[in-house]
């Protein structure tokens, strides 16, 4: 269960004393991650496990609460009624998404206010992805398909990560997903079996989205910081290069389906190895959007503050009519 | 302009009639009406459930697993209370 305000000051009153103490509270804790037990959020886990998940599950989150805005961005615009209805469900999931996440960081001893104030500040981040507009319908459709597709990949070995609550979450996650990949597919469908301009739109989109969805893993192996340590606490299954190329084997045949081209010359078919083979991926441009530089960080950042600060008379108001209530039943 | 967070409640979903309601997840809310409003949109928005509880989380008793060798110690050496304690002689039907 999420009672996380309990379970704080117990275990730092039971912090093991002695050096040796410790080593072997480090040495169970591993040996259960190790007989694939799950850990659960009253359950002794050492600090670093701990700070590595709420800083990996609030960005999750964050990225899922930032994540609504691309495609926010056409809810108006959505070209029938249909589609719009799709769009407003979809957007809905990626807020419950973020809520699942965000209680479950909470299980872990961070307030939601804490996390908030983090997203706000730029302290925390949230996924490179979210940084690029959204400039035609078509990008809704590349959005769900390949965003959506990356998404689902990273997620999938996440239902069987080693903490119990964001284990759980990330299956409610996965059930829904399928459906944001499937309608986004759709789109993409229907433009590329429209018009010529439809499919020039189809193309487009796909051309700008392509690069950063196989961002969206994360940089090479050799590169990723944290990946050893979280493969041996079992938070990850699957290093960052091996999740892209299985992206990119699911995804390129879908591409021939649709009839449109990878922006990839690079781009073929080993044949011995049964994979596709790709070009190199622009690091740099990958660091400059999380370092904040990408062409929508500063806008998708004062949205968001202005959303908090615009709900803000909201809150105000549900706390005085609660205390209200409180008063007049004493 | 008070900085107070909303309480966290604890949300239990009955799938359908006849099986009990289980732990989804936790929500925050200003007051009990909301936190059901909250969790019907939160977690059951594709009729997963027929039935909500949401329970403020901290009005929870919960056991400490650090406890838990000792505190269901109690239940551990008594294997009498299993069936298969019992050995049933060749023959013998159903028992």
């Amino acid at each position: 269960m999420y009672t996380q305000g309990l379970d704080q000051k117990e275990s730092a009153g039971k912090r093991p004393v002695d050096a040796v103490e410790a080593a072997e509270q480090l040495q169970a804790f591993q040996a259960r991650i190790d007989a694939e037990e799950k850990i659960e959020a009253k359950d002794w886990m050492p600090e670093a496990y701990r700070r590595t998940l709420i800083r990996q599950i609030s960005q999750h989150a964050h990225s899922e609460i930032i994540g609504m805005q691309p495609e926010g961005n056409w809810l108006t615009r959505a070209p029938s009624l249909k589609r719009k209805a799709i769009l407003l469900a979809k957007v809905q999931d990626e807020a419950g998404h973020g809520l699942y996440l965000y209680s479950a960081a909470e299980t872990l001893g961070v307030s939601r206010d804490q996390m908030v104030a983090d997203l706000l500040s730029g302290k925390a981040k949230y996924s490179s992805i979210f940084n690029y507009p959204t400039v035609s319908w078509a990008d809704i459709g590349a959005i769900g398909w390949l965003v959506d597709g990356a998404a689902i990949m990273n997620q999938i070995p996440l239902c069987r990560c080693s903490y119990g609550p964001y284990a759980r979450a990330m299956v409610r996650v996965c059930k829904e997903e399928s459906f944001h990949q499937r309608q986004g597919f759709d789109i993409m469908l229907e433009l590329s079996r429209g018009s010529p301009r439809q499919k020039a739109m189809a193309q487009d989109a796909l051309n700008r989205w392509w690069w950063p969805s196989l961002m969206m893993f994360g940089p090479n192996d050799s590169e990723s910081k944290h990946s050893a340590q979280s493969m041996a606490w079992k938070i990850k299954r699957f290093s960052n290069d091996e999740l892209r190329q299985k992206f990119v084997d699911v995804t390129v045949p879908q591409a021939d389906f649709l009839g449109l081209r990878m922006p990839d010359e690079a781009l073929r078919f080993d044949a011995d190895a049964g994979h596709y083979r790709f070009g190199e991926i622009d690091w740099q441009e990958l660091f400059d959007v999380i370092a904040g530089n990408g062409p929508c960080n500063k806008q998708r950042l004062e949205k968001r503050q202005q959303a908090h600060d615009d709900g803000a008379w909201v809150r105000e108001a549900a706390q005085a009519y609660a205390n209200k209530a409180a008063a007049a039943a004493a | 302009m008070s900085k107070q967070e909303w309480p966290l409640y604890e949300v239990f979903v009955r799938t359908r009639s006849g099986l009990s309601h289980r732990h989804a997840g936790s929500i925050h809310a200003a007051d009990d009406q909301m936190a059901l409003d909250n969790a019907r949109d939160t977690y059951t928005r594709r009729s997963e459930g027929v039935s909500l509880w949401v329970v403020r989380s901290d009005r929870i008793v919960a056991s400490d697993p650090a406890e838990s060798a000792a505190f269901f110690e109690p239940a551990e050496d008594k294997i009498y209370r299993h069936p298969t304690f019992y050995d049933v002689p060749d023959g013998v039907e159903n028992l």
